[in-house]
């Protein structure tokens, strides 16, 4: 059982951060063994903002293995050496944690997947997210302490999406957890509650056409799987509508891209969702609760039906 | 009651493969007799008066602790009850064996009215997945939409929901009814054994899937028809009950009934043998 929840401000910003935390807290009951954001911030849009680890969080309750923090170090200088080889110039660093880092790279590409592909190729790098409005913050614990290790009570943006998860298919790591980064698209995110059954027969599938897997938590499927379809062209909504059938199943989950979210349910109907839907505001998670923590007043709120999907815009 | 103690171990019903464990401890059997029926009641209720009204406030409380206060409550004779900010919160109002108004302003989440017997309720919001799950008696009221496995395993009472209805809605229910105004999910009627299920919007697919027993109506398109689920006709004395249904209900008084679909079990997935249970024990 893990909790999801997401909004998106329409024709505003918000305090999107703050918003969201409130969200997934309220999820806390459905798993706090780690939580994810990934946040939409207002940004001027020339820079990339790439989010990356460098090692795993080793705390209490961690399934990763120890390693000596100086290897952080290693690593961090062997990804500085790759991106100035690349052409790729950092314009503002920030390192949260010895593990964790944010850079702002002034860099002119659009195909990231030969860059992505070199920065991960430096053992130990994970690259979380990697866009223009995109910020990916996963990390172990509940959503309060996650928000408040990483200070994103402040962010504002239009649009966010988040995961409280409960470990149940793969290890209590950074690298399971969620959101998922839709590599190697710009601004591509998702967060899923559910269990595929289909998941290494996909797996073989998308690998042998050059996708890459980074853990082996079934939702990773759904990011790259959609990744896939929109590489061949498809629209997000079509990536989506296909993965009904192609992804075996129940599941409910949510995609963001820069100035979109959507949402899919299976055709089961077997995971829950419930949705709130103005003129100016769409929020949704898998207990009312989380809603309300954004919305207290009464309001209207539905459970989508079994095989609906639905995206706005911004 | 035989004693199951000096049952032969090699008894003709062992000698039909059927139970082998020897079983030990007490029977209780207790048989209700209406010229005790005052002296049957659940255990932890109350004599309460309808007129005797009072408002809650839940909004900073946990629901074990509101649970627990509509309890003290209805011990001091409150009859009916306002429940004001329930805010979405889970399991509200479980486990009421007691005769009550139930007005709750606002919408529940997960579980709310679940394991009741009695109480007269209206829930002026939404409701979350499984409300009113094992409903034995009463009535409950959601005047908005409510989500998936709505009435899951009732027995009894009356459950309506004035919007749209999530799926399984009425999955593995064994009596009752289920009125929908709007629209219901996948696998409505689940496993149904028993009762009546009314939706006057349009169903989702597998439709009664797998059901034993009991008859679901549907006013509008449906998606798919489930395992063993088939139409059946739909007959004069079906009308009277769902327009007299309806009208208590306060939902769809208008709806032309006669254009209804009645969908019961085929019941060609019944699996059991010539004997029943019971008539087995006979016939040892």
């Amino acid at each position: 059982m893990c909790g999801i929840a997401g909004l998106i401000h329409r024709g505003k910003s918000s305090n999107v951060g703050s918003e969201l935390q409130g969200m997934l807290q309220a999820l806390k009951h459905r798993g706090e063994d780690s939580t994810g954001y990934a946040l939409y911030g207002d940004t001027d849009g020339k820079n990339f903002i790439m989010r990356f680890k460098v090692g795993e969080n080793v705390g209490e309750g961690s399934s990763s293995v120890m390693e000596d923090v100086s290897v952080y170090d290693d690593r961090k200088k062997i990804v500085d050496q790759t991106l100035a080889e690349m052409g790729a110039k950092v314009v503002k660093e920030e390192r949260t944690l010895p593990y964790s880092l944010r850079y702002e790279l002034d860099y002119n590409v659009k195909d990231l997947l030969e860059f992505s592909q070199r920065i991960e190729s430096i053992h130990g790098v994970e690259i979380l997210s990697m866009g223009k409005s995109l910020e990916v913050i996963k990390d172990l614990g509940n959503a309060k302490m996650v928000c408040d290790r990483y200070s994103l009570d402040k962010v504002v943006g239009t649009h966010a999406i988040g995961h409280a998860r409960m470990a149940t298919e793969s290890g209590v790591d950074i690298k399971s957890a969620h959101p998922f980064w839709g590599y190697p698209f710009s601004d591509v995110s998702v967060v899923h509650n559910g269990q595929l059954t289909n998941y290494w027969n996909n797996r073989r599938v998308l690998e042998n056409k050059g996708m890459r897997f980074m853990s082996e938590c079934d939702s990773e499927l759904i990011a790259v799987y959609i990744a896939e379809k929109m590489r061949d062209g498809a629209t997000l909504e079509e990536g989506m509508k296909a993965s009904l059938t192609g992804l075996d199943g129940v599941f409910t989950y949510f995609v963001a891209t820069k100035d979109s979210l959507g949402m899919a349910k299976d055709t089961m109907a077997a995971k829950p969702l419930v949705l709130y839907e103005s003129d100016d505001l769409v929020a949704m998670g898998s207990e009312e609760i989380a809603i309300r923590s954004v919305l207290p007043q009464e309001i209207d709120t539905y459970d989508p039906f079994d095989g609906e999907v639905k995206v706005w815009q911004i | 009651m035989a004693n199951l103690k000096t049952v032969s171990k090699k008894s003709k019903a062992q000698s039909m493969g059927m139970h082998t464990e020897v079983l030990t401890g007490r029977t209780q059997q207790k048989f209700f007799n209406p010229d005790e029926a005052e002296n049957f009641y659940y255990f932890g209720t109350y004599d309460v008066d309808f007129n005797k009204r009072t408002d809650l406030d839940v909004k900073d409380m946990t629901a074990p602790e509101a649970n627990k206060e509509i309890d003290n409550l209805m011990s001091q004779g409150y009859g009916t009850i306002v429940i004001k900010n329930p805010q979405g919160k889970h399991s509200l109002g479980v486990g009421i064996l007691n005769k009550l108004n139930l007005i709750f302003e606002g919408s529940l989440g997960y579980f709310g009215m679940g394991s009741c017997d009695g109480p007269i309720v209206r829930i002026n919001g939404r409701v979350g997945w499984s409300c009113a799950e094992n409903l034995m008696a009463g009535k409950v009221v959601i005047e908005k939409n409510a989500g998936s496995c709505f009435g899951a395993a009732i027995r009894g009472g009356d459950l309506i929901c004035k919007g749209s209805v999530g799926a399984r809605t009425g999955i593995d229910m064994k009596g009752g009814t289920i009125i929908i105004g709007g629209d219901a999910g996948a696998f409505t009627g689940f496993m149904m054994q028993r009762g009546r299920i009314i939706i006057l919007g349009d169903v989702g697919i597998n439709l009664g899937d797998s059901m034993y027993d009991g008859t679901i109506f549907v006013g509008g398109e449906i998606g798919s028809y489930g395992s063993d689920a088939v139409d059946a006709e739909l007959t004069s004395s079906d009308q009277d009950w769902l327009k007299r249904k309806l009208r208590v209900a306060e939902i769809g008084e208008n709806f032309d009934v006669s254009k209804m679909k009645k969908i019961v079990a085929g019941k060609k997935l019944w699996n059991y043998d010539n004997l029943e249970p019971t008539e087995k024990k006979g016939a040892i």
